[in-house]
C-alpha cells in the first residue's frame, strides 16, 4: 500500500468529523483510508492540467428569491424534535465564549 | 387476477371504474406486508391507521371528481430518507431513530397531490451510503426473490416492497446507483431522472450534487406516469430546473426505429458475470430486430468514475451529516461531559460504520493540504467525465448495458470488502457524476433464478429517449415473474 | 537604545446587511421576536432543507463594493465553511472563499496625520449565526436562532493601517459608506457592524511583517482603540523578552482591559472550505453593475463639498453634520421646509449634539423628525419664543417628537412682543431701581443685565429679550 495513515491523522480527522474511534475502530479505520486513497489516487494519473473544476453539473446561474418575508413564527416546528428545551430555546452543553 | 399483480396505472384504471375501491387496494397491500414482512423487512414504518384513512379521504375525493390523474388512489411506500410530516424519518439510522419532520418533501407533496396513499417509509443503506440495504439500523432488507440475498441499495427496501407487492410502486433516491442497482436485483424498474428534474428539497442529502429522487415500479408505463407527477421546477431547490419538454408518458412508444444506441465496450471487459452479459446483449439485438441502430464504442475514463465519485461523495456527506449533532433533533447520547464530548459520543454511537468511513474519508480530502490533491482532483475528473459522455452523446440517443456486474449478491458478501462494494457501482456512478437520466428494467433471470438487469443511460434532459427504447424493449420481453415470490 | 516598533493592522468587517429577509429564507431579520420566532427550517439546519438566495443580499454587497473602489466578482459562488458550534445549526457556514463578490478595492482616509489609502483585499457574502444565551445558574446554555442567516458581508482589508487612529478613521469611512447606501446601519454596540482586527508589530524600517494575532470582540471604537494598545504592547514585550508571537484569535476583555487566547484542542481551525452545491453560481452582468452604480447616493465627501459650496456651511460643521447619513438627511429636509440652513446648522451643531452626549445615543436613535424640527427653528428664529424656551421646546422635541408649536401655545410660552405693555413694565422696573440706574450711567454696563433679568421676571419669561434690551436702552438714554 502507498498511502500510511498515521494515528495523528486518524484523530485529527475526528476532531474534524466529531467522532470518537475506539482503538479497533481506529485500526480498521486507518487500513480502510489508506486502501481508499490508494485507489483514489487512480485519478493521479489523468492529465487534468487547464481543466475546470466541474462543481455544478449543469451552467444554471442566478436563481434568487425576492427580499419578502414569506415565513411567520416557526419556534414550535424549530423545538419539535429538540432533545433539550427551555423558554423557547433549544438546551445545548454549557458553552463559554 | 390477484389485485396485487395490477400495475399502479391499471389499479388507478380500476379504482376509477368503481371496480375496485382506494381501501380495498390499500387493504390488499396492508395485508401483503402482515404476510411478507417477517420475510422481507421492507419498510422501517407502516402507517396502517393513516393509510386507511388517508384511502377513504381519496376515495371521496375520487368520487366528487376532485382527484382524476393516473395515481389516484394508489398505495406508494417512501424511501425513510424523504421527509413526511409527521411521520417517522429515520434515513434507517439510529442517530434520526425519533425524528418526525414538519414538513415534507416536495416530491412527496406531487405525490399526496395527485392522490397518492402513503403507506410508509422503506428501509434503505444508512444515509442511503451502501449497496446492499444491510448496513440499516433496522437490520438488513431481503430481496424477495431469493432471501439468501440483497436486494440491493441503497433504496434496498423501496426495490424489494415493490417485488413483494408491499405496495404498487415506490419512491427511491439514487446519488451512485441507488435506485437503478437494486430495481436491478429485484426484477422492478427504476429511474434515475436527470439531475434537477425531481425537487430534491425535504430529500435528506446525502451527496447534494448527485442525489435525485426516482420511481421503483413495476414497469415503464408506470415509471413515465410516476415521473410526470413528482418532476416539478421547485423554488424552494436551487438546483431544481423547469422542464418544458412535454410528459414523459408521451415517450411511451412501441418503436425504437432509427434509435442509435451505443454500447461501451469498457461495460463489457473483467468483472462482468457472463449470464449478465448475456442477457444484456441478447436486449440489445431485441432492440436492434426492432429497428434500433446498434454499435459498439469506447466510452474511455470508465475506471475513474468510482475514485472521482467517492470522493465527491465523501466529501459532500462529510459535510451535509454535520447537521447531526444531538442539538436539535435525533439522538442525544445519554451521559457527556460538555460540548465537544456530547458531540462525539452522539455521533460516534448515533452512526454505523459504513457512514462513519466515509464521513472520515470525506473529511479528511477536504482537510488542509488534501483539498487540491483530492476533492479538486476529482471535480477535474468529473469534467473530463462530464465531456466524454457528451462526446458519446452526440453519436448516440441511448447508451446500454448492465447495471451491475453481477446479479444480488448474497448478504454477508459484500461489506467485509468496501472497496469490492464500491466497484460494483461502476456502471452506474457516472450518470450521477454527469448527471445523466438512467433506467434500469429486467432482462433476464440468471441460473440462480434471479433477476438480470438492464440500464439505459440517455442524454441530459433526454429521458424520453431511454423511455422509449425501455418500453418497446419491455413489449418485446414479455412478462418476467418471480417463482420464488409465489410459491 | 530602544528598538523602535511599528503596529501592522488589517481588519475584518461584518456587516449585518438591511435586508427584510435573512439571505437564504424568508425569515423576518427584525431585531426582537420571541426566541426561535423568526426560523424556518432553512435557518434552523432541518434535514432535508435547502437554501435559496435572496437578490438584495448580493445588490447591496455590490452596491457596497462599487463605493469602496473594488472589482466586482462577475461571476462568483458560494462555499461552505465547516466547524462544529451550537449556533451554527448546520454546522458549517455558507459563506464565499475562492470566488468573492468582491475583490481589490481602497478607500480614502484622513487623520490628523494626513490623507491615505487603505487597501480592500475582498468583500463576501455569508450567513450569520444564532445567538447563545448563557444562564449562570444552569448548566446549560441556550440556542435562539432568530439571527441565523442573517445576511452578512465581510469585508478584509489589506494590512495598511499603523495606527488605531487610522483604524477608527477606517472604520468611520466604512459606516458613513454603508449608512448611506442603506445597506446598513452599522451600530457597532448593536452588533451589526463588528470588526475583527489583525495585530503585528515589527520594528521600523523592516520589511517581513511579524506574527499576527486576531483580535475579536470589540464592540465600540474606544474598546478598538484599547485593545490595539494593549495587544502592540504585549507584542513588543514578548518581543523584547526573546519570544516569539504567537500565531492565534485572542478575545478582547474591556472590562478588564485584556485579551486572552481562544485556543482549544478541540478547534482545529481546518474549515474543509468547498463549493456550496446547494447554490447555484451568481452571474453579474454589465448592466446589473451599472444598474446598481446609476443608483448610488451622494457619499459623504461630494455631500460635504456641497454644503459648503451651496449653503456656506464652514468646513467643520459639514463635516459633522454629514458624517451620519441621518443627521444630512435631517438637515436638507429641515432645510427644505423653512429655508434657513444656518439655523438648521447651528442648532444641529448645538443643542443637538450636546444632547446626544447627555443621552449617550447616536444621531441613528433620534426619534423627532424634519417637520417638527424645522418648526422649532422658526420659533427660535422669528423671535416667537425667547432663546431658553427655545432651548427647553428643543428638549421636548428631541425626545418626544412634540409639535413645538401646539405645546409653546398650550404652556404659554410665547414670547410677549407687544411693545406698549413692555414699556410700561420696563419703565415700572427703570422707577423702582434708581441704584441700577446711576450705575448704568455711571459705565457699569453690568446692570443692564440685572435691569433685563428684573422684566424677564416680571414677564415670567414671556418676552423677547432683544426687544426688552432695545427698549431699555431707549429709556435708559432717553
Amino acid at each position: 500500500m502507498a498511502n500510511v495513515i498515521s494515528d495523528e491523522t486518524i484523530d485529527y480527522v475526528g476532531i474534524l468529523a466529531k467522532l470518537e474511534l475506539n482503538d479497533e475502530e481506529k485500526e480498521q479505520a486507518k487500513k480502510d483510508m489508506a486502501s481508499m486513497l490508494d485507489y483514489i489516487d487512480k485519478l493521479g494519473e489523468l492529465d487534468t492540467t487547464g481543466v475546470e473544476p466541474m462543481s455544478h453539473v449543469f451552467a444554471v446561474n442566478n436563481v434568487f428569491r425576492e427580499d419578502v418575508v414569506t415565513n411567520g413564527d416557526g419556534s414550535k416546528d424549530t423545538l419539535a424534535n429538540a432533545p433539550e428545551e427551555k423558554n423557547n430555546m433549544l438546551g445545548v452543553p454549557k458553552t463559554f465564549d | 387476477m390477484d389485485i396485487l399483480d395490477l400495475t399502479a396505472v391499471e389499479l388507478s384504471q380500476k379504482i376509477k371504474a368503481k371496480e375496485i375501491t382506494v381501501v380495498e387496494a390499500t387493504k390488499a397491500v396492508l395485508d401483503q406486508i402482515d404476510k411478507k414482512e417477517e420475510s422481507y423487512n421492507c419498510y422501517v414504518t407502516v402507517d396502517k391507521e393513516g393509510a386507511l384513512e388517508r384511502a377513504a379521504k381519496v376515495q371521496e375525493k375520487i368520487d366528487n371528481g376532485e382527484l382524476s390523474g393516473p395515481l389516484a388512489g394508489v398505495p406508494v411506500a417512501i424511501k425513510d430518507n424523504m421527509c413526511t410530516k409527521g411521520m417517522l424519518t429515520t434515513c434507517s439510522s439510529k442517530i434520526l431513530s425519533n425524528f418526525i419532520p414538519t414538513f415534507s418533501s416536495q416530491a412527496v407533496i406531487n405525490l399526496e397531490e395527485a392522490g397518492a396513499v402513503i403507506i410508509g417509509k422503506t428501509n434503505m443503506d444508512e444515509f442511503a451510503m451502501g449497496s446492499t440495504s444491510e448496513t440499516s439500523y433496522y437490520g438488513p432488507t431481503k430481496n424477495p426473490w431469493n432471501t439468501e440475498h440483497v436486494p440491493g441499495g441503497s433504496s434496498g427496501g423501496s426495490a424489494a416492497a415493490v417485488a413483494a407487492k408491499e405496495c404498487y410502486y415506490a419512491l427511491g433516491s439514487d446519488t451512485g446507483g441507488s435506485i437503478r442497482q437494486p430495481a436491478g436485483y429485484c426484477g422492478v424498474v427504476g429511474l434515475k431522472p436527470t439531475y434537477s428534474t425531481v425537487s430534491r428539497y425535504g430529500l435528506i442529502a446525502y451527496g447534494s450534487s448527485l442525489d435525485q429522487i426516482g420511481p421503483l415500479c413495476k414497469d415503464v408505463t408506470d415509471c413515465a406516469t410516476i415521473l410526470d407527477v413528482i418532476a416539478s421546477h421547485d423554488e424552494k431547490d436551487s438546483t431544481s430546473v423547469e422542464r418544458k419538454d412535454g410528459k414523459f408518458t408521451d415517450a411511451l412508444v412501441n418503436d425504437v426505429a432509427g434509435l442509435k444506441i451505443g454500447i461501451p465496450k469498457d461495460y463489457f471487459g473483467e468483472g462482468l458475470d457472463s449470464e449478465v452479459k448475456e442477457a444484456v446483449l441478447a436486449a440489445a439485438k431485441v432492440l436492434e430486430e426492432k429497428g434500433a441502430i446498434v454499435e459498439e464504442f469506447d466510452l474511455s475514463l470508465v475506471d475513474y468514475a468510482i475514485p472521482a465519485y467517492y470522493t465527491i461523495a465523501s466529501a459532500e456527506a462529510s459535510s451535509n451529516l454535520e447537521r447531526f449533532d444531538g442539538i436539535k433533533y435525533g439522538y442525544r447520547t445519554e451521559e457527556y461531559e460538555g460540548l465537544h464530548n456530547m458531540y462525539k459520543k452522539t455521533r460516534s454511537e448515533g452512526f454505523g460504520p459504513e457512514v462513519k468511513r466515509r464521513i472520515m474519508l470525506g473529511s479528511f480530502v477536504l482537510s488542509s493540504g488534501y483539498y487540491d490533491a483530492y476533492y479538486l482532483k476529482a471535480l477535474k475528473v468529473k469534467a473530463l467525465i462530464k465531456k466524454a459522455f457528451d462526446d458519446a452523446f452526440a453519436k448516440y440517443d441511448v447508451i446500454l448495458g448492465p447495471v451491475a456486474p453481477t446479479t444480488a449478491p448474497k448478504i454477508g458478501e459484500s461489506l467485509s470488502d468496501p472497496i469490492k462494494m464500491y466497484l460494483g457501482d461502476v456502471y452506474t456512478i457516472s450518470a450521477n457524476l454527469a448527471g445523466l437520466p438512467g433506467i434500469c428494467l429486467p432482462c433476464g433471470i440468471d441460473s440462480k433464478g434471479l433477476p438480470i438487469g438492464l440500464q439505459l443511460l440517455g442524454d441530459c434532459f433526454k429521458e424520453n429517449n431511454i423511455i422509449r427504447a425501455a418500453y418497446t424493449y419491455e413489449q418485446a420481453r414479455g412478462k418476467i415473474t418471480n417463482k420464488g415470490l409465489e410459491a | 537604545m530602544a528598538r523602535e516598533y511599528e503596529t501592522v493592522i488589517g481588519l475584518e468587517v461584518h456587516v449585518e446587511l438591511a435586508t427584510k429577509t435573512k439571505i437564504f429564507c424568508g425569515c423576518s431579520t427584525a431585531f426582537g421576536g420571541a426566541p426561535n420566532s423568526h426560523t424556518c427550517p432553512v435557518c434552523t439546519g432541518m434535514p432535508g432543507s435547502l437554501p435559496v438566495l435572496n437578490k438584495q443580499v448580493v445588490e447591496y454587497a455590490v452596491a457596497v463594493g462599487l463605493a469602496t473602489n473594488c472589482k466586482i466578482t462577475q461571476y462568483c459562488k458560494f462555499d461552505r465553511k465547516n466547524y462544529f458550534y451550537p449556533d451554527n445549526p448546520q454546522n458549517y457556514q455558507i459563506s464565499q472563499l475562492y470566488l468573492p463578490i468582491c475583490r481589490d478595492g481602497k478607500v480614502e482616509i484622513t487623520t490628523d496625520e494626513g490623507t491615505k489609502f487603505v487597501g480592500i483585499h475582498e468583500i463576501h457574502m455569508e450567513e450569520d449565526a444564532g445567538k447563545l444565551v448563557h444562564d449562570d445558574w444552569d448548566d446549560c446554555s441556550y440556542v435562539d436562532y432568530n439571527r441565523s442567516g442573517v445576511p452578512l458581508i465581510e469585508i478584509v482589508s489589506e494590512p495598511d493601517m499603523r495606527s488605531a487612529k487610522e483604524v477608527i478613521a477606517y472604520l468611520e469611512k466604512l459606516r458613513t459608506t454603508i449608512q448611506y447606501l442603506g445597506a446598513s446601519d452599522c451600530k457597532l454596540n448593536e452588533g451589526s457592524m463588528r470588526a475583527d482586527v489583525n495585530i503585528s508589530v515589527r520594528e521600523v524600517g523592516a520589511k517581513e511583517f511579524g506574527t499576527r494575532t486576531e483580535m475579536k470582540n470589540l464592540n465600540s471604537f474606544k474598546a478598538i482603540a484599547r485593545a490595539i494598545e494593549n495587544e502592540r504592547a504585549r507584542q513588543i514585550d514578548i518581543i523584547e523578552e526573546g519570544g516569539q508571537v504567537v500565531q492565534e484569535t485572542r478575545r478582547w476583555d474591556d472590562n478588564k482591559e485584556y485579551s486572552y487566547a481562544m485556543r482549544s484542542k478541540e478547534d482545529a481551525q481546518d474549515y474543509r472550505y468547498f463549493p456550496e452545491p446547494d447554490l447555484v453560481p451568481v452571474s453579474i452582468s454589465d448592466e446589473w453593475i451599472e444598474s446598481i452604480r446609476s443608483n448610488q447616493p451622494e457619499f459623504k465627501d461630494e455631500k460635504k463639498k456641497r454644503y459648503m459650496d451651496e449653503f456656506g456651511l464652514p468646513e467643520y460643521d459639514a463635516d459633522i453634520i454629514t458624517g451620519s447619513k441621518k443627521m444630512a438627511d435631517m438637515f436638507e429636509e429641515a432645510t427644505a421646509i423653512c429655508g434657513k440652513p444656518k439655523k438648521v446648522s447651528n442648532w444641529l451643531m448645538g443643542e443637538t449634539m450636546r444632547l446626544l452626549k447627555d443621552r449617550d445615543i447616536e444621531f441613528e436613535d433620534v426619534k423627532f423628525d424634519a417637520v417638527n424640527f424645522s418648526k422649532l427653528v422658526n420659533l427660535a428664529d422669528e423671535g416667537k419664543v425667547n432663546n431658553q424656551v427655545a432651548k427647553e421646546v428643543f428638549e421636548k422635541v428631541f425626545d418626544e417628537n412634540i409639535d413645538p408649536e401646539e405645546y409653546v401655545k398650550a404652556n404659554g410660552l410665547e414670547s410677549n412682543s407687544d411693545a406698549g405693555e413692555l414699556k410700561e413694565v420696563i419703565q415700572k422696573i427703570v422707577d423702582a431701581n434708581p441704584q441700577s440706574v446711576e450705575d448704568y450711567h455711571n459705565g457699569k454696563t453690568k446692570a443692564i443685565g440685572f435691569l433685563v433679568g428684573q422684566t424677564m421676571k416680571e414677564m415670567k419669561g414671556k418676552a423677547n429679550p432683544a426687544m426688552i434690551n432695545q427698549i431699555l436702552t431707549e429709556i435708559l438714554n432717553g
